[in-house]
């Protein structure tokens, strides 16, 4: 016979003030089994768990019951108070009288008959508890950072400066991101390249960190600890342990094609560095635009004119598998692609209206104007210059229903911009709001306005050209007149979306996305950089849109939490897990399908027909990454499946409890 | 195309007013304060927010056909509550000189009661109600205007037959004279 412990809590006046906690001590103190039952004022303070403890030895009690707050607030606290005693700290329930009973009735009689039912069933359910038991997996020190953006960069940095290995996955030819391609960043108006690029070289020279630009993900099993993961190294052409980066290859090169870097305005060769910076400094070649690689002609000019005979036609992709401890996600963002959601803003025909990512390149002194603002059209110098806002933003019809967060401060900068370089000129400035949370950010844009830009409330309806000009047309809502602007050029400012691919990572990664396509943290408040799958971190705007300083400052919370893993040798897991009875297991793998974590897999087990000996199927449940949803457990139509803590079988005692 | 916001053409002249009233256009962000607290509000065609917002864009035209200008009583009310400072009272002046220079007045009776009024004080040193009401009332053509209150004012003795002087014409008319040379200067 077991003999259980109750204690009802008076949680001060929170519970006691509904219910009648002496009441409910008695009532329950009558159930066979119960040996001790008591009220206590606070449970949770100090003399109120010394209480259990000295109850434990006196009474011989071999599992507790206690009527209090919800077990998400206590739980652990009691889990760690019974650590030590000689009970095992899983013989305990607790029975939320607080937020579930007192907090939520009125009628002092009805709740009070509700808390005896609520201790009742857990009484019951204590009765079949089962000494659960913490196991350990080793932890492979070593981090896999996925996108070489800032974020990525940051995290990658941060993790190897704290003394662990760091391998840095870009699938570009060089890191940096989107920040390096930016000309200037808000508030401080601080050259975005001179901050970066200290940055980048200081992750190719890191002892710690491993750099594998041109490189995909490719598989991703494991669990924390233990991530196996497959990287894919594409070919790049050019043999980067001999290329020094002297650049005559490029020089010679014959291919011209849009550079993807500069946003199309401008050309890049065959065999290029992304941009002048680029880190690692050595070229790749583009097999798609490679007359030698695509067979359009015989060329090979560079493989002639290298030096060191770098140039190797014959690479190929190759796969390499290392296991990693921890994952930072930081993939990043695009911008929306205008061109096929705006008509009225002329579907990308005009030349002349351009992506504000097009404006940086524009405005950027290593750019293809040499910093000069010239429009495409005609590398004239526009005067009069209209900044659309909320481009794909807020805009669920043709867009996205979110705002870019960081388009009103980008905006208010390239109006700054033009004001500066361009002497006498007009900036226009279409908004719907004007949205400046963060330190600096009202004054940058006050700064704007006083620079002398105009802002206009209202969405620009249609854009068309007539004559060398671009006719702006919207209302000012703030004096409800239709308006136009007679503008020399456009700069649309577009939506953030996640990169492309990131579909693909995330279901590598067995983490999730949200409608949008922006991978999901834990807890939008209280888990930010984390994803459901332990060891998985997020870092920048994979996460939703988000400026530099948040990005950054995203990029150092996560390379925290994988030195928070890193920091131990082993790691205790949950013992509140599934476990498969073999024997009822019929190896139908619906609980292979419905497990979120991916932590059920199938294994042959010798079995019997009859006298036969025959192979079959069964589940077998990853302790690693199961977190104990019980999701398993309800698909399982032979009820092989049980969630430790929580069997069926519990869970009936607590059923019958309350109905019988 | 009428309200092409770059072919405006009242930039040089905000552009004067600003200098001359110190106002700083650009600080307001419109939100309306100015405009919800105004007594003379209800009577007013433009808002005192959007007389702002029109000199942000350069439509100065707008600002000085509008009747709001005329009606503003210069209670200060907008600038005690304004977020920015800005001082509505002086651009509503302004806007007002330069609507008479170019003959824009939009309320005629404002600024006939506005002549009246300064002739009186020149002439007499300070207003007299008598007169001003009575040439008032005959200039506009509203002969019986507010003629229901003059028994009870007369019996109070709040106004009276005789002209009241003061005791130095001279210096005010002095004064008069030189503000309207400096200003011609200007």
């Amino acid at each position: 016979m077991s003999r259980t412990g109750v204690i009802i809590c008076h949680c001060g006046t929170n519970i006691a003030s509904m219910v009648d906690v002496e009441k409910v001590a008695e009532e329950i103190g009558k159930i066979p089994g119960v040996v001790y039952s008591v009220t206590n004022k606070y449970t949770c303070s100090e003399p109120g768990q010394q209480m259990i403890k000295d109850a434990i030895e006196e009474h011989s009690l071999d599992r507790i019951v206690i009527g209090a707050c919800t077990p998400r607030m206590h739980e652990t606290t009691f889990r760690k108070m019974l650590k030590g005693t000689k009970i095992n700290p899983y013989m305990l329930e607790i029975a939320n009288l607080r937020e579930q009973c007192a907090w939520v009735h009125t009628d002092k009689e009805k709740a009070t008959e509700k808390a005896i039912s609520l201790v009742r069933m857990s009484v019951a359910k204590v009765g079949s508890n089962k000494p659960l038991f913490t196991s350990f997996i080793p932890i492979h020190k070593k981090a896999l950072v996925i996108g070489g953006g800032i974020a990525g960069i940051q995290a990658a940095l941060d993790i190897a400066d704290a003394g662990h290995e760091v391998t840095l996955v870009e699938r570009e030819p060089s890191i940096g991101g989107k920040m390096v391609m930016l000309d200037k960043t808000f508030p401080t108006l601080d050259c975005s390249a001179c901050i970066s690029t200290p940055k980048m070289v200081d992750v190719s020279a890191h002892p710690n960190i491993t750099l594998k630009t041109s490189c995909e993900v490719e598989a991703v099993t494991g669990y924390v600890g233990n991530f196996e993961v497959t990287i894919r190294q594409k070919a790049r052409y050019v043999n980067h342990d001999i290329c020094t980066g002297c650049g005559l290859c490029e020089t010679k090169c014959p291919s011209k094609i849009s550079d993807e870097f500069n946003q199309g305005i401008g050309e890049r060769k065959a065999i290029y560095k992304l941009f002048p910076q680029a880190v690692p400094a050595k070229p790749v070649i583009d097999a798609q635009n490679c007359r030698k690689l695509n067979g359009s002609a015989k060329c090979g000019v560079c493989q002639i004119v290298c030096p060191l005979q770098c140039i190797d036609f014959e690479d190929k992709d190759q796969l390499i598998t290392e296991t990693y401890g921890a994952i930072v996600v930081a993939t990043g963002y695009e911008l929306i692609d205008w061109t096929k959601l705006y008509g009225e803003y002329g579907s990308g025909r005009y030349a002349d209206v351009i992506s504000g990512l097009q404006f940086e390149r524009l405005v950027n002194a290593s750019g293809p104007t040499e910093g000069h603002i010239l429009r495409p059209s005609d590398q004239k110098e526009p005067k009069d210059v209209v900044i659309v806002k909320c481009v794909g933003s807020r805009d669920e019809k043709k867009g996205k229903s979110y705002c870019s967060r960081a388009c009103c401060m980008y905006g208010a900068k390239h109006a700054h911009q033009i004001l500066e370089k361009i002497p006498g000129s007009n900036v226009y400035i279409f908004y719907m709001d004007v949205r400046t949370p963060g330190k600096g950010y009202e004054e940058f844009y006050n700064r704007t306005r006083e620079d002398g830009a105009t802002y206009i409330r209202g969405r620009v309806a249609k854009i068309y050209k007539e004559g060398d000009k671009l006719i702006c047309t919207g209302e000012d809502t703030l004096i409800g007149k239709p308006v136009t602007v007679k503008a020399d050029m456009v700069i649309l400012e577009t939506a953030m979306v996640p990169a492309r691919g990131v579909e693909e990572i995330v279901s590598k990664l067995g983490i999730s996305m949200d409608g949008d396509h922006w991978v999901q943290e834990a807890h939008p408040k209280l888990r930010p950089v984390e994803t459901q799958t332990a060891g998985i971190f997020l870092a920048g705007t994979c996460q939703g849109p988000k400026d530099i300083p948040d990005t950054v400052a995203q990029a150092s919370a996560a390379a925290v939490k994988v030195c928070g893993v890193f920091s131990k040798e082993q790691m205790e897991t949950s013992p509140m897990i599934s476990r498969v009875n073999e024997e009822k297991c019929c190896g139908c793998e619906f609980c292979v399908k419905c497990c979120p974590y991916s932590a059920i897999a199938m294994k042959e087990i010798d079995g019997r027909e009859g006298n036969r000996k025959i192979k079959r199927m069964v589940a077998t449940v990853n302790s690693g990454l199961c977190q104990g949803c019980g999701a398993c457990t309800a698909a399982c139509r032979t009820g092989a499946i049980d969630l430790l803590g929580y069997t069926n079988d519990q869970i009936l005692k607590e059923v019958d409890a309350l109905c019988l | 195309m009428d309200d092409c916001l770059n072919e405006k053409s009242g930039k040089n002249l905000i552009k004067q007013i600003t200098r001359e009233t110190g106002v700083v256009l650009h600080d307001c962000y419109q939100c309306g304060k100015c405009s919800a607290g105004c007594p003379m509000a209800h009577a007013m065609d433009l808002m005192p927010r959007e007389v702002v917002h029109y000199m942000q864009l350069g439509m100065m035209d707008e600002v000085l056909k509008s009747k709001t200008i005329w009606l503003c009583a210069t209670c200060h009310t907008c600038v005690d509550r304004c977020p920015n400072d800005i001082d509505i009272p002086s651009l509503m002046e302004k806007s007002r000189q330069e609507a008479k220079r170019r003959g824009l007045v939009a309320v005629k009776e404002v600024d006939r009661f506005n002549d009246i009024f300064m002739e009186n004080v020149k002439l007499f040193g300070k207003s007299q109600e008598v007169i001003l009401e009575g040439l008032y009332n005959v200039s506009t053509g509203h002969f019986i205007q507010d003629m229901e209150n003059v028994p009870h004012m007369l019996s109070h003795k709040l106004i009276g037959i005789k002209p009241v002087m003061i005791r130095d014409r001279g210096a005010v008319q002095k004064i008069i004279r030189k503000t309207m040379k400096d200003k011609k200067k200007k």
